[in-house]
């Protein structure tokens, strides 16, 4: 958790320094769900995300510095700088991408899990999406179609409560969303995001129902986002009370105080963030040393090679 | 005439036409209470309320549908696509509806409808938020598709678009929002008729057709060339369909060569179009075969340094005006 902290901020960090570009969405505040998901799953399975993808990508195991290097636009990066902050993939930890369009991911999500299925493979799909995407139509149609099916996916909607400038109650008539669930033929459930291990044994649920074949999950995690929607968002729709009382239930703080609560020395959790801090320095480094994304590489990539099928 | 941003300049013309018809509303994600994504609708909600400048979910193909049915029996929506890479989720509602029903109907029914909303590449926004959208709507019969460069076409062709009463893709640019021009006063009411091009530059060696975001880029260029000696003459189509070529084959009789240059790909498109109307309506005045520069036929790159290869750029029209002059 402290890493993905600790890479956001330092992304912030360089977007104002110019050195990253384009639309940078920041995962600060919402850690715990991309932690406690990566901590259910196993190697085999698969995960999609939306834009704000960082802390699922680095939860999985990317690392720092890959991650960094294409948030500079660096051929070292995970995407060799073509996709940027939106379009993290890590294939061979099963992340499936960042995705820039709302909506427009879940149905691919509702395909990984068909190939579980229809291969008679035991993986699961996890996909995560915001409370702004369950009005569209790409989520009614990939609801729809898991749960008919039986698809071995959990879709989380993270709820952090607005979508861009815009809250919860000026885009849904339902306070809660987990009662869609219904309409789609799959189990639902909902509870708070602040607290890792309440996350972790929740979705861990999900994912034991759908690998054991009783089908998908519709989950609603209650969650907030510390920053703007993204860096060009001053985030003026909500009040600094509203802010101040989401922060004082930080999941990182929460997870330190818990630790520290049960008798781990505070130099060990200390010694753990400055661990912490250098792989974000050395990310940095290895970002600005790199060298930039390849025109050879943005033309060869348009169409995959022929022949070996 | 006053000097305004070309945001501003769109933002007059809603004022304007929400002021003069009480049929027209504003409808789109972040368009009232966060006064718009690219802040073009700002004010807007202040002044005519939460009926009439309505925030929707993010649900593009409900609201343009919305819109649609809305304009069948009479109202006149404008909606507001956050960009309009997000009109894909909607693009059936346009296609097969907004564009089809007047015929399809014999007549009878009407969709008078503005969709408007930033096009084109921004800045390292990647690829799937840099789409040109205008060759995917040109091809449509049953539309008109606009694409204003300057302020002050913005406004007197959004106002146009507004009173039309067919419906209507008007394709701004994210980076051509705080572009400023001159405008007509305050009070001087200008309505810029819908298909007609406009010269921006005159000149007497080659013919450059060029909208939108490049239209920049082709004007710099032109001065850089004018320096050597060579002198551009500069045709803004505006209304990308109908396309009206008759200023262009004007031009090319004069000049006897053109080149095209446009932000969207290579493949078909306005761009395409535009070529094989000039071989044809101005054949024997062409000294050398017409010329585009475009955007390379890739999806966008994030990486700073690729956009710019991608994006046309001064360099490459310098190179198409002089290839075409056959001069070095
Ligand atoms: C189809 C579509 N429409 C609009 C957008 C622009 N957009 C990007 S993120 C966003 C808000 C999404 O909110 P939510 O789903 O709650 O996710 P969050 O950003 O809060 O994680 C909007 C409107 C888009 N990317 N895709
Ligand atoms: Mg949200």
């Amino acid at each position: 958790m402290m890493m993905i902290r600790r890479f956001e901020e330092e992304s912030a960090r360089n977007y104002a320094k110019g050195k990253i570009g384009g639309f940078l969405h920041l995962y600060i505040g919402q850690e715990a769900i991309a932690v406690a998901a990566a901590e259910v799953l196993e190697d085999r399975d698969y995960i999609f995300q939306t834009y704000r993808d960082h802390g699922i990508a680095l939860a999985r195991g990317m690392s720092a510095k890959s991650a960094m290097a294409e948030l500079f636009g660096k051929d070292t990066g995970c995407s060799r700088g073509l996709g940027g902050s939106m379009h993290f993939f890590d294939v061979e930890r099963g992340f499936l991408g960042g995705w820039g369009i709302v909506g427009g991911h879940l149905a691919l999500a509702a395909g990984t899990a068909f190939k579980s299925k229809y291969s008679g493979e035991d993986s699961v799909t996890v996909c995560f999406f915001g409370d702004g995407s369950t009005n569209i139509g790409g989520f009614h149609e990939a609801m729809s179609l898991a749960g008919l099916w039986k698809l071995p996916v959990v879709f989380v909607c993270e709820n952090n409560q607005y979508a861009m400038g815009t809250p919860l109650e000026r885009t849904s008539p339902l306070k809660d969303l987990s009662v869609k669930a219904k309409g789609y033929g799959m189990v639902g459930d909902r509870f708070d995001g602040h607290d890792v291990e309440v996350v972790q044994e929740r979705i861990g649920a999900a994912v034991d129902r759908a690998r054991a074949g009783g089908g998908p999950t519709f989950i609603e995690i209650l969650t907030y986002r510390f920053r703007g929607h993204s860096m060009s968002d001053p985030a003026k729709y909500r009040s600094r009370t509203e802010l101040e009382q989401r922060k004082a239930q930080d999941p990182v703080v929460l997870v330190r105080d818990r630790l520290l609560g049960l008798g781990v020395d505070e130099n060990a959790l200390d010694d753990i963030d400055l661990e912490v801090d250098e792989e974000i320095d050395a990310a940095v480094r290895f970002a600005e040393d790199s060298e930039p994304a390849l025109e050879e590489v943005m033309m060869s990539t348009v169409l995959a090679p022929e022949g070996d099928s | 005439m006053r000097e305004l941003r070309y945001r501003e300049a769109l933002r007059e013309a809603m004022f304007e036409e929400m002021e003069r018809d009480d049929r027209v509303f504003l409808m789109g994600e972040e368009v009232g209470h966060y006064q718009g994504a690219y802040k073009v609708s700002e004010g807007l909600l202040d002044k005519y309320g939460e009926r009439r400048v309505i925030d929707t979910p993010i649900a593009e193909a409900g609201f343009a549908g919305v819109g649609i049915g809305a304009a069948m029996v009479g109202l006149r929506p404008i909606i507001e696509f956050m960009t309009w890479n997000f009109s894909f989720v909607a693009f059936d509602q346009i296609i097969s509806n907004a564009a089809k029903v007047h015929q399809m109907s014999a007549g009878e029914i009407q969709v008078p409808i503005v969709f408007r909303g930033p096009n084109g590449a921004a800045k390292q926004v990647a690829s799937q938020h840099s789409h040109s959208a205008a060759p995917f709507y040109t091809h449509i019969p049953g539309l008109y598709v606009i694409q204003p460069s300057t302020p002050r076409d913005a406004k007197g062709l959004l106002k146009s678009a507004i009173r039309s009463n067919n419906p209507v893709v008007f394709l701004e640019g994210e980076t051509l929002y705080g572009v400023q021009g001159e405008v007509p006063d305050e009070g001087v009411e200008e309505l810029i008729p819908i298909g007609q091009s406009r010269l921006a530059r005159t000149g007497t060696d080659c013919t450059i057709v060029t909208w939108g975001r490049p239209y920049y880029t082709v004007l710099a260029a032109a001065e850089k060339l004018a320096a050597e000696g060579i002198e551009c003459e500069v045709i803004d189509p505006r209304t990308l369909r109908p396309l009206d070529t008759a200023l262009m084959v004007e031009s090319v009789k004069k000049t006897n060569r053109c080149v095209v240059v446009h932000e969207h790909w290579p493949y078909g498109g306005p761009g395409a179009e535009i070529v094989d109307r000039l071989q044809r309506e101005a054949f024997d005045y062409l000294d050398a075969p017409l010329e585009r520069v475009t955007g390379l036929d890739v999806p966008m790159p994030y990486a700073l340094n690729l956009e710019d290869k991608v994006l046309p750029t001064e360099g490459r029209v310098i190179d198409a005006v002089k290839r075409v002059s056959y001069s070095k």
